[in-house]
């Protein structure tokens, strides 16, 4: 007792099941390749001179990152101090405040950011801090990756505070707390694990930009011995030891590659850990 | 201000209309709210019932549609007063919500000090004793005096809702409004919280609305009809249940519609 159709009918279910397939499996080949790549290339680099040297002048062989890797700890600090503060609480206002046209124009405008190019954000902070200070600056990077920062976090901060139920402000409110400790301990409290998720992505997507670091920090063969002169990163320096000629550079911009993305996976799973009970209390 | 007062009173509320934008959602109610003892507020959905106790103590505020006409004083004083903030009036006035609504970062015992504590209210002993005064009002001691630390989620619906009067009671309030706070509790508990608002009345004037009849005539004093927006009919809970004097309030209480 089968249908006339029965057998074109599961030809259609298989078909569509393995065309979906296919490309969900297309979404993870990329990473592989890329961790495969990066392994065979870049592991055998890496060694504790990596860590703790500075790069070796042209052509020499061996010395190491310390500086780039230092750097671009720097620069992810300073871009912190920028965008944090800024992106959470423009969510806040964005979330608990404000008259629904002029928030309207603030997503609008956060999203419009969003999809800059982050080269232009570069010519941007090369004009605003570069030219005035004649000379490109930690200080101008940090604020340059900080800068990428602010609508990321202000969008994500709002979406998770207006997961926060009403009920949890009214019962706040109702209580006689006044409106700015119920955002700050009710409704941020609630939020926290969301907002400090959204801060790390942010992060990890700026961590490992390139463009606009290069001409706002520059680069740097040693170590920077102020925030007002360029640094190194090590975004920058994987660029440039990638298009030298020398072999023992290649190596290195492989082992530099693979290290940031180890950081960059490292964030990503600390935010799996931070909100694996997230169905269980917070949001 | 002090022409008709009567002593007994709480809450004197006069000519109060509340609006939502071009919505008259109360129209014109004049009622005194009597202390230490239970008013409740009947009538069908969307007759104002909720709106007028969130006037009470001024949460329709948080809508920012929201107008009201009219005067209420609480023991005298009137809290729509210029130089009187809502958040003053939310310390004296207390509200318990439909929804339990523990605080979901904290644990039982900090979700009962919270509104101390935010207050800038920090001493140890203090907050301790009125942990446990406020815990035994609301029938829950018992049941968590040994687990004071554990999540207040970790409760059941029946006492999140007492912990949430515990949390109201905590600061002292001289007045408790509570929008339908057994609805969503099944039997048991919402006798346990009726038996609770006969408790409280001792020290507290309480105005509960609610879309239970039985509830309404078990534990409150007097009450109160609404319908659409009006005041239909305020007085004595025996009579309004037992010979109300309006058409319309009897074919309430009866079942004969809403």
């Amino acid at each position: 007792m089968t249908a006339p159709n029965h057998n074109w009918r599961q030809f259609k279910n298989r078909l569509m099941q393995v065309v979906t397939l296919t490309c969900a499996v297309l979404v993870v080949a990329p990473l592989i390749l890329v961790f495969y790549h990066l392994v065979t290339e870049g592991f055998s680099s890496i060694n504790l001179a990596f860590f703790t040297q500075l790069p070796k002048a042209l052509g020499e062989k061996g010395g190491g990152m310390a500086n780039a890797i230092v750097g671009t700890f720097i620069l992810i600090g300073e871009a912190a101090l920028v965008g944090v503060p800024i992106g959470v609480l423009g969510g806040v206002y964005l979330s608990e405040y404000g008259g629904s046209k002029f928030n309207w124009s603030v997503r609008f405008a956060a999203d419009i950011l969003n999809g800059v190019p982050s080269i232009t954000w570069g010519v941007v902070v090369y004009g605003l801090m570069v030219i005035p200070m004649h000379t490109p600056s930690a200080l101008a990077g940090g604020v340059v990756l900080g800068f990428m920062m602010i609508p990321l976090v202000m969008r994500t901060t709002e979406e998770v505070l207006q997961l926060v139920p009403g009920g949890y402000r009214e019962a706040s409110l109702a209580l006689g707390i006044s409106k700015w400790r119920t955002i700050v301990q009710i409704v941020i409290r609630t939020a926290l694990k969301g907002i400090v998720t959204g801060v790390l992505l942010a992060l990890a997507r700026v961590a490992g930009e390139t463009a606009p670091l290069l001409f706002t920090a520059f680069g740097n063969l040693g170590w920077a011995h102020s925030l007002k002169e360029p640094i190194a990163a090590m975004p920058l320096l994987i660029y440039n030891y990638a298009v030298s000629p020398y072999e023992d550079w290649h190596r290195q911009a492989w082992a530099g590659a693979l290290i940031l993305l180890l950081l960059v996976l490292c964030i990503n799973i600390g935010v799996r850990f931070m909100t694996r009970d997230r169905f269980k209390s917070n949001i | 201000m002090a022409e008709t007062q009567n002593n007994s009173a709480a809450l004197n509320v006069k000519n109060l209309s509340v609006y939502f934008g071009k919505n008259h959602a109360v129209k014109n109610v004049s009622l005194d709210v009597a202390a230490r003892a239970v008013t409740a507020i009947i009538g069908p959905s969307g007759c104002g019932k909720s709106t007028f106790l969130r006037a009470l103590n001024r949460m329709h505020e948080l809508n920012p549609e929201a107008r009201m006409e009219g005067e209420i004083h609480l023991f005298g004083d009137d809290i729509y007063s210029r130089n009187v903030g809502s958040v003053t009036v939310r310390r004296r006035i207390g509200m318990v919500f439909q929804k339990s609504n523990p605080f979901p970062t904290m644990s039982i015992v900090e979700n009962v000090t919270v509104g101390l504590r935010l207050n800038g209210i920090h001493n140890r002993k203090l907050l301790a004793e009125r942990t446990e005064q406020t815990l035994r009002m609301a029938a829950l001691w018992d049941e968590v005096k040994d687990r004071l630390h554990a999540p207040a989620i970790s409760l059941s619906g029946g006492q999140q809702q007492r912990l949430c009067i515990a949390r109201a009671l905590a600061v002292e309030p001289e007045v408790l409004l509570m929008d339908e706070p057994a609805s969503a509790l099944d039997p048991l508990a919402t006798s346990k919280i009726e038996d609770l608002i006969v408790q409280l009345k001792k020290n507290y004037t309480i105005v509960i609305v609610t879309h239970n009849m039985q509830q309404a005539a078990r534990a409150s004093d007097f009450t109160a009809f609404f319908y659409l927006g009006e005041l239909i009919e305020f007085g004595p809970t025996t009579k309004i249940f037992t010979s109300p004097s309006q058409k319309r309030t009897e074919d309430y209480v009866t079942g004969r519609f809403g």
